[in-house]
């Protein structure tokens, strides 16, 4: 019974934590077709702005909440700014490109701060069900991750800036017509999921630690969230973190955390051959 | 019309050019250097699997490295429990075609492309190095052979003359066989290229739907592409774990990965030479930036990736040929000018 409740608490916490690391890359790939391979690198970029200034003494909730999504984002529209914005419409060349600064970021990180791993350490304590001690932060990032996903709905769905994001990526032209300037919104949108992403790496960095090289490990596993879920960017990556979620978890259970990873990357494949639009493309269509 | 001028000119010319440096260069240089360039070939070779899948297919893979891994991994597993290299060749041959073969069948016939391709090779070839790392222990062993985790497999046998396991290939003569597959690798791909099968690979590159249309199974043509191109990527492997005596999982790590992609980007998108040249010479750098410690390699390789998609997006080879068909025009308006003025 006590291992059974654990167990439900890390099938929901990965679910969490997958949705955490892709809402970021959701929102730039889903609304605008580009794909960010630089997305683990902001990723990254977040656990080192909470990493840094707790070294500094800065109290370790306000580099979470306001230091990391504020440098971050300021990052995505540079990097907006510099490069993705030549590439409009060549989705190739933004992948290359993307990932030619994925590997410039991890380049200057590692010359900074050497090739090494620092923990940052976890806030609240332990709380136990039975013999079993669990983190009381699996609870904090099962939370984050929902009112985070409720936070983006609110915003797209009900308000005029969610609307004009909407508007400009199912057809730019109209909205520019319509007195918007569609080039302010690709770099707003760009520096959102970023500062989005940049938010995420903060909030798992007392987990994953901070490493310059950490984006890699990252990058694929939000990828193919986004991807199986398809064309709905909040109810496409809340279903596709539950399925490779649970996935994940299950297998771990039953072997090794390894060959729980490597469980979900297959199940991913699979998935795209069944349903090649991801799970959007045939379930909950109207999702947003 | 002077032998210069005939359409094998060109093959010619790169033929002879290979052949005259192959021969020449164990005569003058330092033992060591034949040694190293038996490496930078079978990187060419990894080079030229992805100029095809890529450059002629149109299938962007990130799983090159993979096949290049699975061919050297397979080869290691069969090697050190066979004796004589022969068959283990053939099997290192073998399966990274036979997996390239099940992921295509996925892949295609689920009507997957562009993005997607490059996701789920990246996925896939990821999963591989988590297993593989993950297989220090002792139950993970096939026959005789320890896959070792990220330890790799140490002390392959080398390779031996076909039929006779004691005659051994000693260093020097795996540079003229690995520098001969490269060549017969390259001239295999143009000789592909003017059949009819070639052909028809780049007219599903250029557009499916009308490949489709006038009667070609494109997802057939597109596996059958991308299955060669895991052949040779494990042919290269072969020669790779060869060359080292060793295999581990680092070919699967994405930085290695990243290099065969940005080898083909500068050298050229959409030729031969330009992913052997872009291949040898990346390589070679990256080496040499990896023996120095003030900047790191990944800071050199991201920026050249990225200057070249930004600037030179088609690559050094396309960008030469177009400034000298443009000096060409320009000397043969001047001549014609000149043709003119004395009339």
């Amino acid at each position: 019974m006590d291992v059974a409740a654990i167990t439900i608490i890390q099938i929901i916490n990965m679910i969490s934590m997958l949705a955490l690391m892709s809402i970021g890359l959701a929102v730039i790939f889903g609304m605008m077709r580009v794909i960010n391979l630089a997305h683990g690198e902001f990723l990254m970029l977040g656990t080192y702005a909470v990493l840094v200034p707790a070294k500094l003494g800065v109290n370790i909730w306000i580099s979470m909440f306001i230091i990391a999504p504020i440098f971050v984002g300021l990052v995505g529209v540079l990097v907006e700014r510099i490069i993705v914005r030549r590439l409009y419409g060549r989705m190739m060349d933004t992948l290359l490109a993307t990932w030619g600064l994925s590997l410039l970021i991890i380049g200057i990180m590692t010359t900074i701060f050497g090739n090494t791993m620092e923990g940052v350490s976890t806030p609240f304590g332990n709380f136990s069900i039975g013999e079993i001690a669990e983190s009381q932060y699996k609870f904090f990032i099962i939370g984050i991750a929902a009112a985070l996903m409720a936070a983006v709905f609110v915003v797209l769905k009900y308000t005029k800036l969610g609307l004009i994001a909407r508007g400009t990526m199912q057809n730019a032209n109209m909205a520019s017509a319509l007195g918007i300037s569609p080039s302010t919104v690709y770099t707003a949108t760009f520096g959102i999921g970023a500062a989005l992403t940049g938010f995420a790496g903060a909030v798992l960095a007392p987990v994953i630690g901070a490493a310059p090289t950490l984006g890699v490990a990252y990058v694929a596993k939000a990828f193919i969230t986004v991807i199986g879920g398809g064309q709905a960017i909040l109810t496409g990556t809340a279903s596709a973190s539950g399925v490779f979620g649970v996935i994940n978890q299950v297998v771990t259970y039953f072997s090794t955390p390894v060959l729980g990873e490597v469980a979900l990357l297959i199940g991913a494949v699979l998935l795209l051959r069944v349903l090649p639009q991801g799970i959007t493309g045939r379930f909950f269509r109207r999702g947003l | 019309m002077s032998l210069f001028q005939t359409r094998w000119s060109g093959p010619l010319m790169v033929l002879v050019i290979a052949a005259l440096l192959l021969t020449l260069i164990p005569a003058f240089a330092p033992a060591y250097v034949a040694l190293q360039l038996t490496l930078y070939f079978s990187f060419g070779i990894l080079g030229l699997s992805l100029a095809w899948v890529w450059g002629y297919g149109g299938i962007f893979s990130f799983g090159q490295a993979a096949f290049f891994g699975l061919g050297g991994y397979s080869y290691a597993v069969a090697s050190i429990n066979l004796s004589g290299s022969t068959v283990a060749i053939l099997i290192g041959l073998a399966v990274p075609t036979a997996f390239a073969v099940l992921l295509g069948y996925f892949m295609f016939y689920g009507r997957l492309s562009g993005v997607y391709l490059a996701v789920i090779t990246l996925v896939v070839t990821l999963a591989i190095h988590k297993f593989l790392g993950h297989t220090a222990g002792f139950e993970y062993r096939i026959g005789t052979a320890h896959l070792g985790g990220y330890n790799g497999m140490p002390a392959l046998p080398p390779i031996n003359v076909p039929g006779d396991v004691s005659k051994f290939l000693w260093p020097e003569d795996m540079y003229y066989a690995t520098g001969i597959m490269l060549l017969a690798v390259y001239f295999g791909l143009r000789w592909l290229l003017t059949t009819a099968f070639g052909r028809r690979v780049i007219a599903v590159r250029e557009n499916e739907l009308r490949a489709e249309l006038l009667g070609y199974d494109t997802r057939l043509y597109k596996l059958a592409t991308f299955a060669l191109g895991a052949f040779i990527a494990g042919l290269g492997g072969i020669l790779f774990a060869n060359w080292n005596s060793f295999i581990d999982p680092h070919v699967f790590e994405l930085g290695f990965g990243a290099q065969i992609i940005i080898w083909v980007v500068v050298g050229g998108l959409g030729t031969l030479i330009g992913p052997i040249l872009g291949a040898m010479l990346l390589g070679f750098a990256a080496v040499e930036l990896g023996t120095q410690q003030t900047i790191d390699p990944n800071v050199i390789l991201g920026a050249i990736l990225l200057v070249f998609v930004l600037i030179v997006p088609q690559g050094v080879v396309p960008s030469v040929r177009t400034v000298m068909a443009w000096w060409k025009q320009v000397r043969a308006n001047k001549r014609a000018l000149a043709a003119a003025q004395v009339r």
